[in-house]
């Protein structure tokens, strides 16, 4: 070990020699080497940032959650006829709440399009009537200095309203409107939120960001003869989904008497697949990406290995009177394979660098167009930077360790004589 | 007297694809210590591939060769590195150094490969340059000194390990006569201070101040002279 450590200032001063000789042809290798690991690291690094719109935007809608409209029975059971349609009322929600253990949220959605006006402005928008719980699970967040909806407007049946972001910016021109009032049906509304944007990857009826939300029995109220479109739950945990579906179907089948297996009776749609498989894509495209990284940087790999034959062919007779001198395998390679591993180290900090530098140039461009917004910025992150040295790493010992191995078979009485 | 070198019917067979090339047909041949050996013949008598052999630089075809009581044959090439560190020292007809490195770090090689920490290297490398008289040149680089001067260097660097055997092939050949006779002096001088010394030449002028001589012809040894004493 002393031996290597007193030789790597030896393996310098050569690196130095080897540099001032073959300038052009080290500066290509690095290049070389720097692009490799450019592409990597850009490729990676779009590829995480995809992955997160993708991870986010398919959240957009609520983690995990799944919605339920009614639908209409396929098969006769206890005596009633197939396709007797299934409509839900205020009750289904208590009852799943209070039966089904694996469900720890639901909300009841009622729905319409209506004229939202302020003064003389109306827009033509979609009002749902919703529980307290609704906002937490469809991720409609306020923005500081709102709130949505809570148990006590549902009590009191109050006239308040949360807006979606573009709704209130066509309304009023600005989203911080909290206090102020709008008109939905001749009924005044307080606004007591504005939801903060987002982008959603999947939707029913329209995004959020251009809907008032009412809470459900103010809705009620205002149109009595309305039905529920549908039902939100959430699942306690995302493992617990199918039975939580499982046991949707028994209650709510017992109640309305259809048969459990009989699918088409409610229309479920599960999230969590969608989650589930987005999240693959994903990972699936990063991974293809860094493929092409990787392959771009082997290639580097393979300049270095090039120059480090040529290295080793300049060197025979030196590497020979090394051996004479009495120069071990090991010693003989080492120079090899750290000079190589100089060359990959330059390359990749040139190349991480340029990547760096370009990441950050994105970042500060703000993104305005909704096909941006759902590519991601591309993100330099730990587990990107690990890969990358860790590619870079193996390359370089790899474009180091078969020159080296050459050097070392090189017999010393023979060498001895090359000129 | 002690026996540092034992040939024993040492024999080399080169092929090159069809013909095979006897360079060497039963060589026997035993040094002592403080012997300074002159090894003679015109070229491609095979004393280059003796010399090779000698050094451990390569492996007989066949025979036995036992330096300072170990057996050579048949070992591999790290214990082979091993042992021209610890028993040989090389000095070259082209001198041999790494023309990026200093004087002083050319004659630290073989101490470098044998792991003697940094301190003791320096201090036994300028204790050797001093002794070959370049004491004033440890900071330079093998361009900036005269063939003499490189010669002087090769041979400290192959003695600063203290060498069972110090083994010169030709090292006159690239010298001027002056140069020349200063190194072959730096022999005499060495083998008076009880260094064994096997010098290859066909320069018989130069073979005429060993102690004694063998002739090379063929492969084989045809002349053994030993001067009196």
């Amino acid at each position: 070990m002393k031996t290597l450590l007193a030789e790597l200032r030896l393996v310098l001063r050569l690196f130095q020699a080897d540099v001032t000789h073959n300038r052009k042809r080290i500066a290509l290798t690095v290049i070389a080497i720097g692009w490799g690991t450019l592409s990597i690291v850009m490729l990676l690094s779009f590829g995480e940032g995809l992955r997160q719109s993708f991870h986010t935007n398919t959240r957009g809608m609520g983690v995990g959650i799944a919605v339920v409209w009614p639908g209409a029975t396929t098969r006769p059971w206890a005596g009633l006829p197939a396709g007797r349609p299934i409509q839900f009322t205020d009750e289904d929600a208590e009852l799943i709440a209070a039966r089904i253990p694996e469900i720890d949220g639901v909300s009841r959605e009622y729905s319409t399009r209506r004229g939202v006006a302020v003064g003389e402005k109306t827009v033509n928008a979609r009002i749902r009537g919703v529980d307290a719980s609704f906002g937490a699970m469809r991720n409609i967040t306020p923005q500081p200095g709102g709130r949505f909806l809570n148990e006590r407007d549902l009590q009191e049946k109050r006239r308040v309203v949360v807006l979606g972001d573009e709704l209130a910016q066509d309304l009023f021109g600005s989203q911080d409107v909290v206090g102020r009032t709008v008109q939905i049906q001749q009924s005044t509304f307080t606004v007591v939120g504005v939801a903060v944007p987002k982008t959603m990857m999947g939707m029913y009826s329209g995004p959020d960001k251009g809907q008032a939300t009412i809470p459900a029995t103010t809705y009620k109220s205002m149109w009595t003869d309305h039905r529920m479109s549908n039902l939100i739950y959430r699942p306690v945990s995302p493992e617990l989904g199918d039975q939580a579906k499982a046991q949707l179907y028994r209650i709510l089948g017992g109640r309305y008497r259809f048969d459990p297996a009989d699918e088409r009776a409610l229309g479920v749609w599960d999230t969590r697949r969608n989650q589930q498989i987005t999240d693959n894509i994903g990972l699936g495209i990063q991974m293809f990406l860094g493929l092409i990284g990787a392959l771009t940087l082997f290639v580097g790999g393979m300049g270095v290995a090039n120059i480090m034959y040529a290295v080793v062919q300049e060197r025979t007779r030196e590497i020979g009177l090394k051996m004479a001198l009495g120069a071990k395998a090991r010693q003989v390679m080492a120079p090899f394979v750290v000079e190589a591993l100089m060359m990959t180290a330059m390359g990749g900090l040139l190349g991480v660098f340029v990547g760096l530098v370009i990441i950050t140039a994105i970042g500060l461009v703000p993104v305005t167009d909704d096909a941006l917004a759902f590519l991601g910025k591309p993100t330099f992150s730990l587990p990107i930077a690990a890969a990358t040295a860790l590619i870079l790493g193996s390359v370089g010992t790899l474009a180091g360790f078969f020159p080296a191995r050459r050097a070392a078979a090189i017999q010393p009485a023979v060498s001895l004589r090359y000129e | 007297m002690d026996k540092l070198i034992e040939l024993r019917d040492v024999r080399k067979v080169y092929s090159t694809g069809r013909l095979e090339v006897q360079a060497l047909r039963g060589i026997d041949l035993e040094v002592g210590r403080n012997e300074y050996v002159a090894i003679v013949g015109p070229s491609g008598s095979g004393k280059s591939t003796l010399m090779n052999i000698l050094g451990c630089l390569d492996t007989p075809s066949s025979g036995s060769y036992t330096l300072s009581g170990e057996a050579v044959a048949g070992l591999d090439r790290n214990r082979l590195a091993e042992i021209r560190n610890r028993h040989i020292g090389f000095v070259f007809q082209s001198f041999n150094l790494l023309p990026y490195a200093t004087a002083l770090e050319n004659v630290e090689l073989p101490l470098l490969f044998a792991g003697v920490s940094t301190k003791e290297r320096r201090e036994r490398a300028a204790a050797m340059l001093e002794r070959v008289e370049l004491g004033d040149r440890m900071e330079h680089k093998p361009t900036e000194l005269s063939g003499g001067q490189m010669q002087r260097v090769a041979i400290a660097r192959a003695l600063v390990n203290r060498p069972t055997i110090l083994l010169a092939d030709e090292p006159t050949g690239n010298l001027d006569s002056a140069s020349g006779k200063a190194i072959v002096s730096l022999f005499e001088e060495l083998h008076a201070a009880g260094q064994t010394i096997v010098l290859i030449t066909h320069d018989s002028g130069i073979a005429k101040l060993a102690s004694r001589v063998v002739r090379v012809q063929d492969g084989q040894i045809v002349e053994d002279v030993r001067a009196a004493a």
